[in-house]
């Protein structure tokens, strides 16, 4: 377990490792030019090859990889070209916004995925678990900007219940969690209709029927833990597509999370703090692949002898 | 044929194939069957204090803020969709299908650094790196079709990967080897035709990952470029709009979420039809 545990973190790191490097390389071959943007449109080419010299753009690809990583090896992700703060300054304070709307939008997700995958299963067939299905379809093929306008424009514009865009209170949250919550809820649902027919087929729910227990008792204290199992892999990589995803909602909430940050930075050829934020990112897909891999064991035994 | 047949038997699927019938043969047909020029900013197609026209009338859909025809303008932007759907999906899955085939036949060396290659591009924020990419070069319609394939190919892949190594494994082929067949003709004439499957259903699912990918970099302003309409450009243009002129994003979100939806369920249809293994399951 705990060679298993070191062999993955290794991996885990020369992941990074590549993410970072391929980035870099990325960055440094688009033709967008820091050094111009920062200095304007009406800088003269002196100007602007001292600020490129200043950066140290102006040194080989390999010198600047070479003096980033050993940066990054040392938690310092740089500083910002715009804003001249330090990038993880930065990441650091928009992070608890895009972490607490991502805790949200698991939180609908989950709970609307377990709710309708359920009865999906149990009434397997039926015109509800149809409706069900199909309603997941049209989730996961819903595009979340068009679902985040939409709900500004029934709840915010015309009923008024809740603010336009902004962060601080509650009411701020629930129309960015739902439009992630409500469209990513489809994979859950159709996962736990899947995982809850594959478990009420199994001999011991039989077992338990034919002792006379409740359908309810069957469903929610045999039959439904068994069936949890995909749904906490499916959060673990649910936080990695997070990360990458809230650029969008945050843009249409104005959510002043990294996503929003990232927004700006690449809008600013900001290359740092695009780079940080791409690293975070990739940082989280990582953990949630790896947290999932090392939760699923303790939830079921199963995989622990194999 | 029985594919068809099948097809036709599951009314979501009949659905799906009926919408993308109709999505394909409006693109097609844009110019004979749009009302107006697309980028006609047209004098009577705005209001009298200047504001887009709503839903009825000459403009059956309304107009933009331009005074130019919304219907008009979907129906042109359908043909955006479908070219960057088709193209930047057929490159995801020609790449897909060679990383993964390559990596599968060979393992070895070469193998390995693909298959590494492919996990380290799985830890990539997909969207991010897509709005990077497109955003910091002059974004037109092949460049993005050109970003959403680099980062769509990843999942054919892995998927591609796992089927060749199990292919490889299989009698046939060590049959095939025996008999002194080389491995440009064991790869093309006994591995290739046994992906063709996973091919045509990534082929169909992916098409509608790529149409809401372009929508999404469109509606950012980093994807299409205006006056080219595309259905998230649409929506982009009109967005500071909304609250006064809702239908400007319903009817273009309404058709990038229809086709979007057809594309998966004909996609799904066809995995459940052929590939017997993963029938009823998510």
């Amino acid at each position: 377990m705990v060679i298993l545990l070191c062999k993955r973190l290794a991996q885990a790191f020369l992941i990074l490792l590549g993410v970072a490097a391929i980035t870099f390389v990325l960055l440094y071959a688009l033709p967008a030019d820091p050094a111009r943007m920062i200095a304007g449109r009406s800088a003269t080419a002196q100007t602007v090859a001292s600020i490129r010299h200043e950066l140290g753009l102006d040194q080989p690809l390999l010198v600047q990889f070479w003096t980033y990583l050993t940066g990054l090896l040392q938690g310092d992700l740089g500083r910002s070209y715009a804003q001249k703060t330090e990038v993880w300054t930065l990441i650091a304070a928009r992070l608890p916004a895009t972490l607490t709307l991502m805790a949200a939008g698991i939180f609908v997700e989950v709970v609307l995925g377990i709710t309708f995958g359920t009865i999906a299963a149990v009434r397997r067939g039926s015109f509800v678990d149809r409706l069900v299905m199909t309603a997941s379809f049209v989730g996961v093929s819903a595009p979340q900007f068009v679902a985040a306008l939409l709900l500004l424009y029934v709840f915010a514009v015309t009923l008024g219940w809740f603010p336009m865009s902004g962060y601080g209170s509650f009411a701020h949250i629930v129309l960015p969690a739902l439009t992630l919550g409500i469209l990513g809820a489809g994979w859950y649902a159709r996962m736990v209709r899947s995982a809850m027919i594959e478990v009420l087929n199994q001999d011991y729910v039989r077992t338990a029927r034919a002792k006379g227990l409740s359908s309810r008792r069957i469903i929610f204290r045999h039959a439904l833990p068994n069936a949890i199992l995909p749904i906490i892999a499916m959060i673990g990589i649910d936080i990695g597509q997070f990360m990458g995803g809230v650029v969008v909602v945050e843009a249409v909430y104005g959510w002043p999370g990294i996503g929003q940050l990232a927004w700006q930075a690449i809008q600013q050829v900001d290359i740092p703090i695009i780079m940080g934020v791409t690293l975070t990112s990739a940082l989280a897909i990582v953990a949630g692949n790896l947290l999932a891999d090392l939760i699923a064991p303790v939830i079921d035994p199963r995989i622990r002898t194999s | 044929m029985t594919v068809l047949r099948s097809l036709f038997r599951q009314p979501s699927a009949l659905f799906g194939l009926a919408v993308v019938l109709v999505v394909v043969v409006l693109a097609l047909a844009a110019p004979l069957v749009a009302p107006f020029n697309p980028d006609e900013q047209m004098f009577d197609g705005l209001t009298l204090e200047g504001a887009p026209m709503p839903p009825g009338g000459q403009f059956l859909l309304g107009t933009d803020t331009l005074g130019r025809d919304l219907l008009s303008r979907m129906l042109y932007g359908a043909r955006t969709s479908l070219i960057i759907g088709l193209v930047a999906n057929g490159i995801a899955v020609a790449i897909g299908l060679f990383i993964g085939i390559v990596a599968g036949y060979l393992r070895g060396f070469m193998g390995n650094v693909l298959m590494r290659f492919t996990d380290l591009m799985m830890a990539f924020p997909a969207l991010l790196l897509a709005i990077v990419l497109a955003a910091l070069m002059k974004p037109s319609l092949w460049i993005v079709a050109m970003v959403i394939a680099l980062v769509n190919w990843v999942q054919v892949a892995r998927i591609v990967y796992t089927e060749t190594r199990g292919l490889v494994e299989r009698d046939f082929i060590m049959a095939e080897r025996s008999l002194g067949a080389g491995h440009g003709r064991i790869l093309l004439l006994h591995i290739l035709p046994h992906l063709i499957p996973t091919a045509i259903v990534w082929g169909t699912l992916g098409i509608a990952t790529t149409v809401l990918l372009e929508a999404t970099l469109s509606f950012l302003g980093i994807g299409v470029q205006p006056p080219q309409p595309s259905w998230g450009n649409i929506i982009f243009e009109s967005q500071s709009y909304f609250q006064a002129a809702p239908w400007l994003v319903f009817f273009p979100g309404m058709v990038i979420l229809l086709t979007a939806l057809a594309f998966n369920l004909v996609g799904d249809a066809l995995r459940d039809i052929l590939d017997p293994t993963q029938r009823g399951r998510g």
